[in-house]
Formats: C-alpha cells, structure tokens, sequence
C-alpha cells in the first residue's frame, strides 16, 4: 500500500510542527506560546516516532522511542521552567506577554 | 595506555559536577561553601585531562562498556580537553565571586540556595557538550544548559528569562526535529559512524540545516541575538559572565562538532557564506551598538554580539575537507583562541562591572568619573580584559586575531579581513568610552567597599587572557590534536 500508517503519522506531525510554529510566531500570549511549543513538540515527537517505522512488516526501531521519551521529559521540564516563569511574571507584571509585544489581544 | 589515560577522567568531568549539583540541594546553607572542595578538584581534572591528551592523542570511552551504537560515547580531542579547561578556570573563578552573592552570609536569601545546585549542573552539562561524540546527547546537555542558564538569567528579570526562553524553546525543537530527520536517514547517533555514513543527501541536509538554525538561536549570532542584551542588561554579575563567556559558545561548540567532525564534506560554498556573512553582520552591527550604549554592562553586552560574530568566520576561512587549504588550520585555531581568550577576557569584564555596580548602585558611564581611582584592581582588570579584546598585541585576543587575519589574506578573503581590523578599531573606541569616564577628573567618588580578594577575580582572568598570547605556543599546538580532517592543514 502507498499510504502506511507510518506515512500518516509523519504528515499528521508536520501538520502539528506546522500548526504550532503559526501559533508561536502569532500569539504574544505567553501562555498560548507555551501551548504552541508543546504542540509543535508532540509533532515532532510523531514525526520521529513514525521515521523508525521506515520498512513496512519489519520491526519497529526502538530508538527513536527512546529519544522520544528523552524528548518529552526534556520539554516537560522546559514547560514547567516556563508556566512558573510566566506565573511570576503575571504577579510581577499583572501581564502575561513580553513588553514589547503588548497588543489588544493579550492584554 | 598509561596510567592517566586509563582513569575515568571523561566520566569524571560530567559525573562530578553533576553529583555537586545534587549535593549543593542537600547542603542547604553550606552549598556556597562546596565550590572549595569542587573547584581544585575541577581544575586538577582539567589538568589531567589535558594531560592525558597531549600525551595520548584522542581519548575515548564507551560508559559502562557499552559501545557506540547502544551506548554512550565520550571523547576528548585537543579542542575538547581545551573547553574543558577553559570551562574549569572560568567556572571556579565566578564561583569564587559568586560566593558573595550567593552565600547565606552575610544575606540570607532564596538566592543563597538556588544558585548553587544550578551552578554546578551548568558545569555538568558545559563539560558534556565538551566531551560529547553522540548528536542527542548534545540535545540533553543542551538543554540543561538552556535550562540553568534561563534560571539564572531569571534572577535579573523575568522579562528577559522569558524572552531568552522563547528563543531556546524554538531552537531546542528545532534541533530535535533535525536529530530525528539524521537518526531517519543514518540509523545511528554517534559522531564517528555518522561521519562515515552519512550522505549529504536533501533528507541529511535539511536535518542539519534545522540543527545548526536551532543552534544559531541558542549561540545568539546575528540576527538571533534579540534575547542576549536584555539577559545581560540586569542579571548578576556571575551569571551574565558565565553567559557571555561560556554558555553561547557551547552552542558553538556544537556547531563546529557538526559541520567539522560530522559532515566537513558537505560544507559547500553556500552555507560557509551564509554563516560567513551573518559572522560579519554580527560584528558590525554589535561593535556600532556597543558604542551607542550608555550602560557599562550593555556594552560589555553588545560586545559579545560582536565578538560571536568573528566565531563564524571559521566557516568560510577553515573550509571542509573537499576545500582543505594550507591556510585553514591557521583560521580554525584562529578561531578556537578566539573563542578562548574571550571567554577569559569577557568574563573579567562582567565581573569588574559587577563590582562597579556594587561599588556604585548603578554602571551609568556618565556617572562613573574618577571611579577607576576608588577601585584601582578593578579597573587593571577592566583595562586588561580590554587589551585582549581589541585584540593588541601580547594579548590572546592578538594570537587569535593574528592567525585568522593571516589566513583570510592568504585565502584572498579580504572581507573578512577588513571586518576583522575595523571590528578590532571598533572595539577600542567603545571600551575606550568607560575606561576614559573612569579615569577622568580628579577626585574619586564616594563607594560602597569592595573587598580587594573580589577585584583580585577579574584581574586573574583578565591576566590568563593575556598570558594566551604569551605562551600561545603550547595551546596552539594542543588544539591540533585530533582535529578535524576538514581543517588540517596540508603542510605549510
């Protein structure tokens, strides 16, 4: 068959990477950035996952999950650095985006 | 393999560090104090380190017997054994100064017990990009890099921590998406076997590609850098030191290991242009800046902008293997005692204008006249660290300026030349700036007092700034040692 499992998985992550690096790049929210990160991460982590799959019928390869794991603590750590940094900001600051970026829409 | 050789030192360099960084949780009040035991130990390692690799030529290990393609590899080349070092000396020297700071005495804060376990986990995670020989451990290490680094940054602001932690959030994934499109086509991690695989092909390409922007980001080249300036602008002293002086230039590091160890041949024309000229952007641009800055520490700042910039030159002037020229092993050790002598030389100046702003409340050049007549040591250190960065001579800076200067005109790239000399002018008139305030007038103004073992710190590392220069021999030399078949030279 020409469309595998592997190869949907792989198209769905780069919608993911697609659809979260649009939400990165757009929202000055700080919250939403961590949110778009977090998506564009699961993308990737699909995309990987699917790229040990390459040869139809054969085992998958193991290592890619193993970074996959390694992947998702990594960000995991990442995503808790930045709620709390953004929570002090947010007492700090009473706003939860960068100074420069204030638009209607985050405020 | 002799007796050096044969003890643990690579899994020693991160393992270390590491178990400090757990210990400095447990230690609680005593955390400051641990940096007394660690930082000999460190030093005496390094040593060994470069011991053993200037007698044994590349060291390797495989952790717990396991080889490459199940387990982890370490190694060590000259370049290795020289970060190594240069991590070691620096890191203990800001400790020393941090402790000050970060102590529980004479002012207890969260601060006092925060610092330290993220101190030493920097240390691990620099001295595992050293030693690293595998593209995702690079990643691990990276990241506790950019996540001790964001934490410490976050002690000047939470602005800035956040800002700097959009762009390692970018660059990090960036780089993870590449690992994986590597991993997809090679079906191995390890340098050596990718070195021997891999296939420039359109699926390698665009996942190094993806790696280096990622890394980019994280080294803070032009025009990446946003986030570097407000990090510095209000972080403490120890931390905008370490920032500057080591944490950009493990993301360099990297970059280097990718396109020099891993895949020299596909440096083509293109990407050695593209690195080349964003090199000569950030030079340009961060030296005009600094001179427009009336904040000592922003212009200490703008600076490194600058000064990364000359880092990529290596690119166009140490071209990949298919390139190899007599000249390039001169422009890529050029570039590694650049990379060197500014890491001293710009550490001692984040911590001379660390004590200025003890000293004063604030590093406003307008305000500061006559402030070098209150803090003599300091300001020697400020001048010495100067010296070295407009790279004159006998400085390290001068060394790494000479090499790469020779070797672009013996490769008839007088661009990069040209921008080498005007950015060594450039340098001078902004460090000028300062050093003509703090000497100016007469009198000396009122200041907070500052212990003279603290100015001591900077003049230390600014004078191993210098000393490079003066015994430029023995790093040259040392830095030759495994180096990657793309940059050797083809006799001179």
């Amino acid at each position: 068959m020409m469309f595998s499992g592997a190869i949907l998985y792989a198209l769905c992550g780069a919608a993911l990477i697609g659809i979260g690096v649009y939400g990165f790049i757009t929202r000055a929210h700080l919250l939403r950035r961590i949110l778009a990160f977090n998506v564009i991460g699961s993308g990737v982590f699909l995309l990987i996952g699917a790229l040990g799959h390459r040869t139809p019928g054969a085992e998958a390869d193991p290592v890619p999950h193993a970074l996959i794991i390694t992947g998702i603590v990594v960000a995991l750590s990442l995503t808790a650095l930045a709620v709390a940094l953004v929570l002090r900001h947010v007492a700090d600051t009473g706003r939860a985006v960068l100074p420069e970026e204030e638009t209607e829409e985050a405020v | 393999m002799s007796a050096v050789a044969a003890w643990p030192l690579l899994e020693l360099t991160v393992a270390l560090p590491l178990a400090a960084s757990l210990l400095a949780v447990a230690a609680g009040r005593l955390a400051a104090i641990l940096l007394y035991a660690m930082a000999p130990v460190m030093i005496a390692l390094a040593g060994l380190l470069c011991l053993a690799v200037g007698r044994e030529g590349v060291l390797e290990t495989a952790i717990g017997g396991w080889r490459a393609p199940l387990g982890i590899a370490l190694g060590a080349d000259g370049l290795s054994a020289v970060f190594v070092a240069t991590a070691a000396l620096i890191l203990s020297a800001v400790g020393l100064f941090a402790q000050r700071d970060f102590h529980v005495e004479p002012q207890e804060s969260g601060r006092s017990y925060t610092f330290w376990p993220l101190f030493y986990a920097m240390w691990a995670a620099l001295n595992a990009i050293f030693v690293g020989r595998d593209l995702f451990n690079f990643y691990v290490a990276l990241e506790l890099l950019t996540l001790t680094a964001v934490a410490m940054v976050a002690y000047g602001g939470t602005a800035a921590a956040l800002r700097y932690l959009m762009f390692a959030l970018m660059g990090s994934l960036a780089y993870l998406a590449g690992v994986g499109l590597i991993y997809a086509s090679a079906a191995t991690l390890d340098f050596e076997r990718l070195h021997l695989v891999l296939e420039a092909d359109r699926t390698v390409m665009l996942g190094t590609a993806l790696m280096t922007a990622g890394l980019l980001a994280k080294a803070a080249l032009f025009p990446l850098h946003a986030w570097l300036l407000p990090a510095h602008g209000n972080a403490p002293a120890a931390a905008s030191a370490l920032l500057s002086a080591l944490v950009v230039k493990a993301a360099f590091f990297i970059i280097v290991r990718i396109w020099f160890d891993m895949m020299p041949e596909a440096q083509t024309p293109w990407l050695t242009n593209t690195l080349g000229l964003l090199g000569i952007a950030a030079a340009l641009y961060g030296s005009l800046l600094a001179m427009r800055q009336s904040r000592l520490k922003l212009i200490i700042a703008y600076s490194t902008v600058a000064q990364i910039g000359y880092l990529f030159f290596v690119f166009p002037l140490a071209n990949g293997s298919a390139f190899a020229l007599p000249w390039s092993a001169g422009a890529w050790s050029g570039v590694m005692f650049h990379a060197v002598s500014h890491a001293f030389a710009k550490a001692a100046l984040f911590l001379a204008a660390g004590l200025v702003i003890e000293a004063l409340g604030h590093d406003r050049i307008a305000d500061m006249k006559g402030i070098a007549r209150a803090l003599p040591i300091t300001w020697l250190a400020f001048g010495l660290a100067a010296v070295s960065l407009m790279s004159l001579p006998p400085s390290g800076g001068f060394m790494a300026k000479y090499l790469i200067l020779t070797s672009a005109l013996a490769g008839g790239h007088v661009v990069y030349a040209l921008v080498m000399i005007v950015g060594g002018l450039l340098a001078a008139v902004y460090l000028f700036r300062p050093l003509n305030a703090a000497l100016a007038g007469t009198g000396a103004p009122a200041i907070a007092p500052v212990p003279r073992y603290r100015q001591a710190i900077p003049l230390a590392l600014a004078l191993v700034a210098i000393a490079i220069g003066l015994a430029s021999s023995l790093p040259y030399e040392f830095l030759q040692i495994g180096l990657p078949e793309g940059a050797e030279g083809s006799g001179e």
